[in-house]
């Protein structure tokens, strides 16, 4: 009897857990190949990271589906002086916790910005100063006219500050904190954005409900619950869209594209990324920290660099790893962003010949050893890009020991915060802002003591000149002269081998049917413009 | 010698494994298994830890049979234009290096601790058998990877690939070693009460000397039978970790490794990357099984 009653009572609770599924029905999940570093905004300037928290945080501006710029927390601007703006902030806006939006959030995010562990360190230090003119409305001043503030703006989250006091955050938290607490901030998110952060387990869950509460009732979205996993594993990645247990994967690896084709229910959604992959060397140090040479840093001589290009078959990687579905590219930012140049774009040729003579010209005729820092969960393909990179060194005659690590590791290592703790290595970079200045103020301009200007220059390239033109690039608003600077400075970067770009890699993800997504150039899914069936 | 050999090749052990024609194929395969692999480099066509053999544009290549096969690359070749055949030949050595290492070590371990237990008794025996019985409860593998996970961790991050495969021995044999302390430990309890046990204490040699000179060599027959079939298990233990991606790195592949590395093609129809290394664990575990379960059986008394 007491049996029965038992096998009565399951069957009941199986029952309503069938009868509760409706209620799911809204519910997106969708997989990455890897979890965002943290939930603090400011810890990591990496654009998935900052794509999954635009959907908690906001900026004043933000982008919509097709990259314009629409105001979000700003509802309008004013350019007073070509140094001075002022913005109108959005009235009613509540964070999640209740708290409402001001100006001094503002301002308490632009100083979170710049504090130690800070990954956006060079973005804060496109401000001189936020004068509070009222609790709506506030004053920026940049130290030199910056043309593209609106964009730059774009990526900078604001966070509560109330909030941040009582849990003790008002430091940023370093992307060295990876596998650590870190601060509140890291495990905890109060933003103004559609969807607050349910509950969190980094690598393994991160569930997002709507916020019912939110200031704009037109966003097209109808998801109520979002359940993001990390899935590292490209194979079990696309396992899990054709099983039907995931709405959303990204990135699909290219060679699975005609799979997803050919199944029933899903799609392959591509296009071209404005993502350039490249590769950077330590031009900073008299000693590389890596490499057998020992007393001399092999990468000071435009030669070695030179050769490095030489040695490496961009095209045979397109063809082989990325199946076709990658653009070749001799600039450092794609053409999708504003400042691009067709005519300036010639990707550098390949000729080991010429690179195996300009080793022994440098000194090198019998090669030497360098470790190269790799990511294996950040790029399409990138380890095996990286392991592609290493095999066509080694037949100029250069020993390249590969350290591909989790990117939570990677970035901890080659950033700022891990003391630039490279000689070798290969990243990719989509300007926030798309536009070229972007690329200038992180990758080329020569890096200052504090990380304000050229913070993501891991190699330490400097060149006084295209600093200046960086500031003409900067300022200028005559379209015409703004191009040559840029281009002069391409020519440069190109002449003396500064950076080794690559090619842009492609967007691809797998779609189940009838679940409409918008895909941006930038590849950030954005949770507004998702739609469920 | 000459005395041993006739004593060997007339005994019940030649005579069993002669009439088994399944345990003579398996003997065989072993046997090719380990020696080709062990000269890998001069066995294998290629030597892929030599980047400049490969060309980035041979990748993706299907076996000779296939329609775009070549006959330079018997098996096909991976991603990055390797031979399959040649990354199996090398990646079944650190398979194997991997076990026997481990296998040994597991051994040593627990022969050391069986011993003392069966030995000493008292407390001694009751607190290193329920350590042992509480290990018991959880599968190996799960043993293995909190081992695993717990070391990496505690070393830096360049240290890690190198010291990869000693850290997988480590965290293999440390989920190993129960089965050869439970059974030394019960053998011991028998010897302990023989009399040439007991004329040895009589004469006064010390206790590590009994163990080691006396009492050892009359457990062992047992131990090398679990030795041979925990070899195929501490393979298979191997593979899994590095198929779940915490064991040896892609720079150094075993069987392992191969599979997941060729797991990503499965979908895109290039199934070679994958199979061929599973075909090749699959074939080498199965031969190690037989040839263990055989000398379990031919050793055993009571089969006979």
């Amino acid at each position: 009897m007491k049996l029965k009653s038992f096998i009565i009572a399951g069957a009941s609770a199986l029952a309503l857990g069938a009868l509760s599924l409706p209620a799911t029905a809204q519910t997106f999940t969708f997989a990455f190949q890897a979890d965002a570093q943290s939930l603090d905004p400011h810890s990591l300037n990496e654009t998935f990271t900052l794509g999954l928290l635009g959907n908690v945080y906001e900026g004043l501006i933000s982008y919509d589906k097709d990259m314009n710029k629409v105001p979000t927390l700003a509802v309008g601007w004013e350019v007073l002086t070509p140094t001075k703006w002022r913005f109108d902030l959005r009235q009613g806006v509540k964070f999640h916790n209740g708290n409402d939006f001001t100006a001094e959030d503002v301002v308490f995010t632009w100083e979170r910005m710049g504090s130690e562990g800070s990954d956006q360190k060079t973005l804060a230090g496109l401000l001189e100063n936020i004068t509070i003119i009222d609790d709506y409305t506030i004053e920026i001043d940049t130290p030199i006219p910056n043309p593209t503030l609106l964009n730059d703006l774009v990526t900078m989250y604001i966070m509560d500050k109330e909030w941040a006091v009582a849990n003790n955050a008002t430091e940023s938290s370093s992307p060295a904190d990876a596998g650590r607490d870190g601060s509140y901030a890291t495990s905890n998110a109060n933003g103004t954005g559609p969807f607050m952060v349910e509950s969190r387990q980094p690598d393994v869950k991160t569930v997002l409900v709507r916020n019912e509460n939110y200031w704009d009732d037109s966003i097209p979205t109808n998801v109520q619950r979002v359940e993001f996993t990390p899935i590292s594993q490209a194979a079990t990645r696309v396992a899990a869209l054709l099983s039907g247990q995931i709405d959303l994967v990204y990135p699909v690896p290219v060679q699975d594209w005609s799979r997803l084709d050919n199944a029933d229910g899903v799609k392959a959604l591509t296009g071209p990324e404005a993502r350039t992959i490249f590769l950077g060397m330590d031009q900073s140090r008299d000693e590389l920290l890596y490499s057998s040479v020992k007393g001399a840093n092999p990468f000071k001589d435009p030669r070695v660099r030179h050769a490095f290009a030489f040695a490496i078959d961009v095209n045979a990687i397109k063809e082989t790893i990325m199946r076709g579905a990658a653009t070749p590219s001799g600039l450092m930012w794609a053409p999708q962003i504003q400042g691009y140049n067709a005519e300036a774009n010639t990707p550098h040729p390949f000729d080991p010949d010429k690179a195996r003579s300009l080793l022994a010209e440098a000194g090198y005729a019998d090669g030497f050893t360098v470790t190269m820092d790799c990511p294996n969960d950040r790029y399409v393909n990138d380890e095996k890009i990286c392991q592609a990179v290493a095999g066509m060194l080694a037949k100029v005659g250069v020993t390249i020991d590969l350290l591909a690590q989790p990117k939570s590791q990677y970035f901890a290592k080659v950033l700022a915060q891990g003391g630039y703790d490279t000689s070798f290595y290969l990243l990719g970079w989509t300007p926030g802002s798309m536009d070229v200045f972007n690329v200038f103020n992180n990758l080329l301009a020569c890096r200052n003591e504090e990380g304000t200007v050229g913070g993501f220059n891991l190699g330490g390239y400097c060149n006084e000149r295209i600093d200046e033109l960086g500031r003409i690039v900067a300022s200028e608003t005559d379209v015409a002269v703004r191009q040559a600077a840029i281009d002069e400075a391409a020519q440069i970067l190109k002449d003396e081998a500064g950076y080794i770009p690559l090619f842009q890699q492609p967007l691809s993800w797998g779609v189940r049917d009838g679940v409409s997504v918008a895909q941006r150039a930038d590849n950030v899914l954005d949770l507004r413009n998702v739609v469920m069936p | 010698m000459r005395d041993f050999l006739q004593r060997f090749f007339g005994g019940d052990l030649w005579w069993s494994f002669r009439s088994s024609p399944m345990v003579i194929v398996a003997a065989i395969t072993t046997f090719v298994m380990i020696f080709s692999s062990a000269f890998a480099n001069i066995v294998a066509p290629y030597d892929i830890f030599d980047l400049t053999q490969f060309n980035l544009m041979d990748s993706l290549k299907p076996p000779v049979w296939m329609e775009r096969g070549e006959v330079g690359f018997l098996l096909g070749t991976d991603d990055q234009g390797r031979d399959v055949l040649s990354t199996i030949l090398y990646g079944s050595r650190i398979s194997l290096l991997v076990g026997f290492f481990s296998v040994i070590s597991a051994m040593v371990l627990g022969i050391i601790i069986g011993l003392i237990a069966g030995y000493s008794g008292g407390w001694v025996d009751a607190v290193l058998m329920r350590i042992a019985d509480v290990q018991l409860s959880f599968p190996a593998i799960l043993i293995a990877l909190l081992v695993n996970g717990i070391i990496s961790g505690l070393l830096p991050g360049e240290a890690q690939a190198d010291l990869a495969i000693y850290v997988l021995i480590v965290a293999i044999s440390l989920s190993f070693w129960v089965q050869y302390a439970r059974t030394v430990r019960s053998s011991t309890m028998v010897e302990r009460t023989k009399e040439y046990v007991q004329a040895a204490q009589v004469i006064g040699l010390p206790q590590p000397l009994i163990l080691l000179r006396h009492i050892l060599p009359n457990v062992m027959g047992p131990v090398l039978v679990i030795a041979t079939i925990q070899l195929a298990l501490a393979i298979i233990t191997e593979a899994t970790l590095s198929f779940l991606g915490v064991g040896v790195p892609p720079t150094s592949p075993s069987l392992g490794t191969l599979i997941r590395i060729g797991n990503d093609y499965l979908f895109s129809g290039e199934w070679w990357i994958t199979v061929f290394p599973g075909l090749a664990l699959v074939i080498l575990v199965l031969a190690v099984n037989i040839l263990g379960d055989w000398l379990r059986d031919a050793l055993n008394p009571k089969l006979r």
